[in-house]
């Protein structure tokens, strides 16, 4: 079973309509949607199932007892994160706490507690194919926790399938670096901006740190020619396998309003997609 | 009209629908502008502006040091540590630095004062001038995983002289996108007509209500016929300030880092009007809370 992650750096370049394409296409019996903040595969793949949720404990959150708290001040003067505020009372601002229990320590009366919080939704589609995603709270930390939660319940559903696709988050943080960790392939999908081609710099200094299998595909190649050469003679000087350009398709764009893959029509982008995983595939496998 | 300061994050949930052309191009049409990039796992607005005269400022975070003549193996810290920073092997204590938070605990709890505080550099804060705008960029190193304690920084310099501050948010709808809006006085969502964004649209406006932020949402890559994130906005009646339209000349310059509303007359406009318009709702949302 070898795990392949789509990753890109910046945001929009195409993770999803990709991501989407290959499930359909090697008929994966495991995939999971690790872009807790965000996540849209659902809405392109369907799952013949009715989920399963489940509830998400981050971290703990500390509750201060005002019945109990003398007002001394100790816990907001120890708190590094400005989570005590002392208006009407001492309280804790659930989304500045970030459950390290200081507070708590340095209480003289005990008057403080850390108590269970949850932190989003963990939602599971299963029949004889298994999809895992989540949903992180608003405004919540602990997503790279969630990620990590993400994919242990795709694992433990115990699918026997070759491969197993992985929608990533954009950016080079926690729920990046939470994905990253296990899996045999990241394929990048970048695109000729100039902000493009400055996140895809940084992804790749990213999975070179956790020493994974990398691979880059251009998507909407056409729109910009110049800056499509450039990512080419980056691949080229980091020896970074590139696969086929996708051609920017509009029709990419109504199949996705349409709750499909770009596989699901007959269309420009969809062909370049199937070209796309049959090199990724030699690439996983090589 | 005069010293007001005023603070405009700018956000989408979903990545890539424009959060960082919007805000560099209201700060072009301001008179005097701040530009602070907060994306700071994939910061491109410099990409934009090419400020001049920069200067870079590390940003570190305290992470424990332990001096093992004076550690008694008590491990009071290791239990003490939520985030399992900490660890006991082959009577050693061991420093694991990506799990800390920075929270200090373990220097409190030691009973022997065997922990100091040492820092560790986990990004920068680069500042540069361009034309009329100051630039302000923070810039997560790989291999970091929290960029809060940059974008907490950063948010140090939304207090300065400038008319207008622009502040480009992550994507998404967690911890670093909460932190970025706090001082916001009103929240810009950009967002595109495709089923993703309109998912995501929906996501982020929770949070800006959540927060109580005054916003208006501008519809970007916006083609002729049916508008899914206008419909959406019509349904939840929230208020559409601004619509770009999809355009090749658009994409293409903005693929190539210009500032379309420095070179197009249309885009000056489109700009500039978007700028009054966010300008004219915070002052009646100001008017309202001082009849309060």
């Amino acid at each position: 079973m070898k795990q392949l992650l789509i990753l890109s750096g910046k945001g929009g370049t195409g993770k999803t309509t990709v991501a989407s394409a290959f499930i359909k296409l090697a008929k994966a019996k495991a995939y999971a949607d690790c872009d807790v903040d965000a996540p849209n595969l659902h809405l392109a793949i369907h799952h013949p199932q009715k989920p399963k949720n489940t509830e998400f404990f981050g971290m703990k959150k500390a509750n201060i007892d005002n019945a109990i708290c003398t007002r001394c001040g100790l816990c907001e003067t120890h708190c590094r994160f400005d989570a005590i505020t002392s208006v009407d009372g001492y309280k804790v601002d659930e989304y500045a706490c970030e459950g390290c229990g200081v507070c708590r320590m340095v209480c003289p009366e005990n008057a403080i507690s850390l108590v269970p919080h949850v932190a989003g939704n963990l939602i599971l589609y299963k029949s004889d194919t298994v999809f895992s995603t989540a949903l992180l709270k608003m405004g919540s930390g602990n997503s790279g926790m969630l990620v990590s939660k993400v994919k242990k319940q795709l694992i433990e559903a115990n699918v026997d399938s070759d491969i197993v696709i992985i929608d990533g988050s954009p950016g080079i943080g926690c729920p990046v670096i939470a994905s990253i960790t296990g899996v045999d392939m990241v394929l990048i999908v970048t695109e000729p901006t100039i902000s493009g081609i400055s996140d895809l710099k940084r992804i790749v200094k990213t999975a070179e740190i956790f020493q994974v299998k990398v691979a880059v595909c251009i998507n909407k190649y056409d729109i910009n020619l110049e800056n499509t050469k450039q990512i080419e003679v980056l691949c080229d000087a980091l020896k970074l396998p590139l696969t086929t350009g996708i051609p920017y398709d509009i029709m990419a764009v109504q199949a996705v309003n349409e709750g499909m893959t770009i596989v699901d029509v007959a269309c420009a982008s969809g062909s370049a997609v199937r070209k796309v995983m049959s090199e990724t595939m030699t690439i996983l496998n090589g | 009209m005069e010293n007001k300061h005023l603070k405009i994050a700018i956000l989408s949930g979903k990545g890539g629908t424009g959060k960082t052309l919007v805000s560099v191009n209201l700060a072009s049409v301001a008179d005097y502008a701040k530009y602070i990039d907060c994306d700071v796992e994939e910061p491109n607005g410099h990409l934009f502006f090419k400020p001049i005269g920069s200067r870079t400022k590390d940003v570190c975070v305290g992470v424990p040091r332990v001096d093992q003549s004076m550690c008694n193996g008590c491990r009071k810290c290791v239990d003490f540590c939520q985030f399992n920073a900490l660890v006991y092997v082959g009577n050693k204590l061991k420093i694991l630095d990506e799990l800390c938070h920075s929270c200090g605990g373990c220097m409190l709890v030691c009973p022997k004062k065997a922990l100091h505080e040492t820092k560790l550099k986990i990004g920068e804060i680069v500042c540069g001038v361009s034309d009329h705008v100051a630039v302000v960029s923070g810039i997560l190193k790989e291999g970091e995983t929290s960029g809060v304690p940059i974008i907490r920084q950063l948010l140090g310099y939304a207090n300065g002289q400038m008319d207008y501050t622009f502040i480009d948010c992550p994507p998404g709808s967690a911890c670093t996108v909460m932190e970025s809006i706090k001082v916001a006085d009103y929240c810009v969502i950009v967002a595109e007509p495709t089923v993703f964004g309109v998912h995501n649209l929906n996501m982020v406006y929770e949070l800006v209500k959540l927060f109580n932020k005054t916003h208006g949402v501008v519809l970007n890559k916006c083609i002729d016929g049916q508008n899914l994130a206008e419909d959406f906005c019509l349904k939840n009646k929230i208020n559409v300030i601004g619509k770009i339209p999809f355009d090749e000349t658009l994409g293409l310059m903005n693929s190539n880092g210009i500032i379309v509303a420095n070179e197009l007359d249309a885009y000056k406009k489109i700009f500039n009007s978007l700028l009054e318009k966010i300008t004219k709702e915070i002052d009646d949302e100001a008017a309202i809370d001082l009849k309060r």
